[in-house]
């Protein structure tokens, strides 16, 4: 337990010292998406005004999901293809899976810290009406936390399993067509107009996190039942915390 | 007594990655125990099975076959008790380059749950040791590959391991830097730590080694003492002239094997190898028969006994190929 706090404190002081790369990381793209779709697109009267209430959970979900995912998967596949830093914190009287829980909670802490940033700026700026009541605020913090953790998990699935040289290709290949497909940008209610579309986009996570994050901040508006939300969010967590945990072990250990 | 270390039938094969690629046998039954406060040192040529040694010491291999202990403990059981005993300095720089000097030691002390007060004399104290005080609050970018290989040792030395593991210390260092490096380790072993060592310089282990096994192709050849090791060679000495002669014929080698001490003569066409189970005297007989047979001694080179013709005798192929 002291070992993990150690490593704990260790991120900490890392992530605290780059704060300003890590702000404007999850700052600038809530903020140019709220200027586009919040501002400029409703002026040009493309879009209906009330398309930013449908906007603010997808994007306060993507940028917690993208945090975390890349607060962990980042730093391993540099770690393990490259510098070997890791090795230090293998060296530490721990096990090697209390090495990877960490890195998981960092990717929390991460998404944590980045949605305390994006949902106030995100609120004011798109002037969205919002009223929570107490099981939203309890929705809310569930889905904040499994979302965070179903990332850090996939994060760390990704960052032990791909060379450095191919981040270029998982950004191309994998988070591109996740974040198009993952109800973001409009609410999985509405796909009902294309059935195999809505059946095909719940393979992806992040799916489950944007309308994990309509249920609690906009449940007036169409949104995916509670019981397919929670399963989906628990169900990957625990699915890639198991994978991810396991490919650790096994990049760990020669 | 708990040896230090005790190793017995360890064997690791690493399975092909492609599907087309080979098996390999980095290590093939090895054993041996290495008592407490030992300077002990694993020399062998590189890819011989040195760093897969270590690791599987150090719980980050996990062994095929066969079984290590550190102070009694299983490794492959209980790696976190072992990982509280051991220091590691590896072979690549895997510092903490997000770190200052003195936050790397600091940290590894937390991890390994020292109290802050304690862990930040420590590291004051290494930092001044290893002559790196006055850098010891920058990034290690700037630093040179000697002040990079000190941090390491100090950082292994935080937690006050009853082993410290080596991994080819030296290797890269420019020669000033390699004797600083060696008189930083005798003085660690004269305290009283236990040192395990990896090197591929036949000169590191004979300088520092109280007991040096000799590996090769993942088998232990032998394992002694530096000096036995040497007398172990048949006709340590080598003594080398170079010639010119008008005889090809050579009727002085001819007449060498003759010489008491000498065990073989082995000659090409301007150069003969003399290997003498002594040297006293021998190179001046050789000298006096060569002008007896008219030949011309333009050099003439002693070797003592060392590793190098150990190695040479035990495996037929020199170190450094």
């Amino acid at each position: 337990m002291t070992t993990m706090l150690a490593l704990l404190h260790r991120d900490l002081r890392v992530a605290r010292r780059e704060l300003q790369y890590f702000l404007l990381r999850v700052g600038l793209q809530p903020l140019l998406f709220t200027f586009i779709f919040g501002f400029v697109m409703p002026r040009l009267g493309i879009i209906q005004r009330g398309y930013t209430t449908m906007l603010l959970p997808g994007i306060l979900g993507l940028s917690m999901t993208l945090s975390s995912m890349q607060a962990v998967a980042l730093p391993l596949v540099i770690d393990f293809g490259f510098t070997k830093e890791i090795e230090d914190r293998l060296l530490a009287p721990i096990r090697i899976s209390g090495v990877a829980i960490e890195k998981i909670i960092v990717g929390i802490l991460q998404a944590i810290i980045a949605g305390l940033v994006v949902l106030p700026l995100a609120w004011i700026l798109m002037r969205v009406h919002l009223t929570l009541g107490a099981t939203d605020v309890i929705n809310l913090l569930l889905v904040a936390f499994l979302s965070s953790w179903l990332f850090a998990a996939f994060g760390m699935v990704i960052g032990t399993m791909i060379d450095p040289q191919q981040i270029g290709l998982v950004f191309n290949i994998l988070l591109a067509p996740m974040i198009f497909f993952g109800c973001a940008y409009y609410p999985w209610a509405t796909l009902n107009v294309i059935p195999w579309f809505q059946v095909v986009v719940l393979v992806n996570p992040l799916v489950y996190a944007s309308e994990g994050f309509r249920l609690a901040l906009t449940p007036q508006m169409p949104h995916m039942s509670p019981w397919l939300v929670y399963g989906g969010l628990v169900g990957f967590s625990l699915f890639f915390t198991w994978v991810g945990l396991r490919k650790f072990e096994k990049r760990a250990l020669d | 007594m708990e040896k230090a270390i005790a190793v017995e039938g360890l064997k690791k094969t690493y399975q092909p990655k492609a599907r087309k690629g080979v098996e390999v046998k980095a290590l093939d039954g090895v054993s041996f125990e290495v008592p407490r406060g030992e300077f002990f040192g694993l020399l062998g040529p590189n890819g011989a099975g040195k760093t897969t040694t270590i690791g599987i010491l150090t719980t980050r291999v996990l062994p095929t076959a066969g079984v290590a202990r550190i102070e009694g403990i299983e490794v492959a059981r209980d790696p976190v008790a072992v990982k509280r005993r051991i220091g590691v300095v590896p072979q690549v720089n895997n510092l903490d380059r997000n770190l200052t000097a003195r936050e790397i030691l600091l940290f590894h002390a937390e991890y390994f749950g020292i109290a802050k007060h304690a862990r930040e004399s420590h590291a004051r104290q290494l930092l001044e040791r290893f002559e790196l005080g006055e850098r010891g609050d920058e990034k290690i970018t700037g630093y040179s590959g000697g002040m990079l290989q000190r941090l390491k040792i100090a950082r292994a030395l935080m937690h006050d391991p009853a082993i410290l593991f080596l991994d080819e210390p030296t290797t890269g260092l420019d020669p000033q830097s390699r004797l600083a490096m060696w008189d930083l380790l005798r003085e660690l072993n004269a305290k009283g730590q236990t040192i395990f060592l990896t090197t591929h310089y036949m000169e590191e282990a004979d300088q520092l080694c109280r007991r040096i096994a000799i590996i090769d192709h993942g088998k232990l050849l032998t394992l002694d003492s530096p000096g036995q090791l040497k007398r172990s060679v048949p006709g340590g000495y080598l003594i080398e002239l170079h010639v010119r002669s008008k005889d090809p014929a050579h009727s002085f080698t001819a007449a060498l094997p003759a010489m008491p001490g000498v065990v073989e003569v082995k000659s090409d066409h301007e150069r003969v190898r003399i290997y003498a189970d002594r040297a006293e005297g021998l190179l001046a007989s050789a000298m006096r028969l060569a002008s007896e047979h008219g030949v011309m001694v333009t050099d003439a080179h002693v070797a003592e006994p060392s590793l190098e013709n150990l190695f040479l005798h035990l495996t037929g192929r020199s170190l450094r190929d």
